[in-house]
């Protein structure tokens, strides 16, 4: 039986006198347009979890890596002569493209969540913050410390590695897993189609049997099965996917209150790649109909 | 046209043909008779390549059915019109459909829904049936209307497996009419049938070859007929 490129040509330009051999009623064709929505619909949180995670590993791992922070922990008295004196060192630092002390408001939100808006830090041994951030090519880490440690003796380097390294291998991890249960939902939409073409197959045996009597080719038969099965599951998929669009669409914006959660949008032209899901669904129908066509009609010889 | 060169075929063990020698001739009439069971469905399905032989060669248009691809035999079948005593039609078609669906799946749709459909129709006198849905028809339309699938494409060859077996003998009578037409227009016609009454009939209009198969093997039926 040849499914070559003429045949995918003829199913898609389509046949209606073809498309009405096998009979259009049955539990398959709902089974498979509910498999196909259902899956395009998972389908499209998948590849929502894998962009969010992609770019959040992009984020901890691009950006987060140009910053880095140096904390000055020194007695009251000699805190602004010290905070003075690493910004002088950083100002001539090869590979940092800038260096500044956080204002006395900025860190007090930082520490508000903890003690309340209400604290004062002159009266707490609260350390000053610098933030570094270098040149994209880098700094020298360990260099900086050491000259920091000669010449300011309070300041303490963190280049944000420690935590930052964890967090991006589980953003690549998550991201990893997003494409492999994308890969999933594509596998298990395979073994749905198949067992309902497998049930439809042997379910019109007697039809088979009619078209192959009057000189149908197997071609001609797996064609009209193949036709019937990749349209459903091209429809399916095509709702599923606006339903799991919408559902995204509707999810709170990663510009509000920051957290991952509400990072699982889908940002620009990526939009974009969600019509592949059906695309993709009727190219899996396409494919496990044709290999149930083929090993039914074998078996019906 | 078909020939059956010492042709034997085994089914669960046993063998049910042996030794079948068979040529059927351009514009040939042949009747094909003996008990139910004797196995001459099996030897109908051998002349169109629904079945292989397990010893011997059986060759459609001069073509030895072991080398055929299934879209090969398939191709031969559009070339071999077959009716069948059970006729099986798709039952959520119309007859018309039905009838035109050799012409469908070979892509000549257009000569499907054309002036010859409706000759053929009419031919078989079934005009008024051709919306009809399968399950619709007596037993003698659905073997009349099977007459009329099997010779749509204008095959080389009809063959027939107990064609009256399901319907009375006046409707009996004029599928056979039908089938002698058929041979006059020069048809190869090949009939299996346990009715001799009918052999009886046709032989006073056509000159009929008439085969028997008795003890696995063929031959050929004695003037008692």
């Amino acid at each position: 039986m040849n499914l070559g490129l003429s045949n995918v040509r003829a199913m898609i330009a389509g046949d209606s006198q073809a498309d009405r051999v096998v009979p259009p009623s049955g539990f398959t064709a709902r089974l498979t347009v509910f498999a196909a929505a259902a899956m395009a619909f998972l389908a499209v949180f998948a590849l929502a979890l894998s962009l969010a995670s992609g770019r959040l590993a992009a984020r901890w791992g691009d950006e987060l890596a140009r910053s880095a922070t140096i904390r000055i922990v020194a007695p009251l008295d000699q805190r602004a002569a010290q905070t003075d004196a690493a910004l002088r060192v950083l100002e001539t630092w090869r590979g940092v493209a800038s260096a500044r002390a956080l204002t006395d408001a900025e860190q007090q939100a930082l520490l508000a969540p903890w003690f309340g808006p209400e604290l004062a830090l002159d009266s707490l041994p609260v350390p000053r913050l610098i933030e570094l951030i270098s040149e994209p090519e880098g700094f020298d880490a360990a260099g900086l410390r050491l000259r920091l440690a000669a010449e300011v003796p309070g300041a303490v380097l963190d280049d944000h590695s420690r935590w930052r390294e964890p967090l991006v291998a589980a953003a690549s991890r998550l991201r990893l897993l997003g494409w492999l249960s994308t890969l999933l939902i594509a596998a298990t939409m395979a073994a749905i189609v198949t067992l309902a073409a497998n049930a439809a197959l042997s379910a019109n045996a007697q039809v088979i049997a009619v078209l192959r009597l009057v000189g149908a080719t197997d071609g001609y038969i797996a064609r009209a099965f193949i036709r019937r099965f990749t349209l459903r599951a091209l429809a399916g998929a095509t709702l599923g996917m606006l339903v799991g669009g919408a559902a995204v669409w509707l999810l709170p914006s990663a510009a509000s209150e920051a957290g991952f959660l509400t990072g699982l949008g889908i940002e620009g032209w990526r939009w974009l790649l969600l019509l592949l899901i059906p695309l993709l669904a009727a190219a899996v129908a396409f494919g496990a109909t044709g290999a149930a066509a083929r090993r039914t009609l074998k078996e019906l010889e | 046209m078909i020939e059956l060169e010492n042709v034997a075929y085994s089914y669960g063990g046993g063998e049910l043909l042996s030794d079948i020698s068979l040529k059927l001739a351009a514009g040939s009439f042949h009747f094909l008779t003996g008990p139910s069971g004797t196995g001459k469905t099996t030897l109908l399905k051998l002349c169109y390549g629904a079945l292989l032989p397990t010893a011997g060669h059986v060759r459609l248009f001069d073509r030895d059915v072991r080398g055929l691809e299934r879209d090969d035999i398939a191709m031969m079948r559009r070339r071999i019109g077959v009716v069948h005593q059970d006729v099986k039609f798709l039952d959520h078609m119309p007859l018309s459909d039905n009838v035109s669906l050799p012409l469908t799946v070979s892509g000549r749709h257009a000569e499907a829904a054309g002036a010859d459909l409706d000759e053929l129709m009419s031919w078989v006198g079934l005009t008024s049936r051709m919306q009809a849905l399968p399950p619709e028809l007596s037993g003698g339309e659905r073997q009349r209307a099977a007459l009329a699938r099997a010779v749509i494409m204008s095959p080389d060859v009809v063959l027939a497996d107990e064609p009256t077996g399901n319907i009375d003998w006046e409707m009996s009578q004029r599928l056979l009419r039908l089938l002698i037409e058929l041979n006059r227009m020069g048809k190869t016609v090949l009939i299996a049938t346990h009715d001799l009454s009918l052999i009886r009939a046709t032989k006073a209009h056509v000159q009929a070859r008439v085969l028997r198969i008795a003890n696995r093997r063929l031959q050929l039926a004695g003037a008692d007929l």
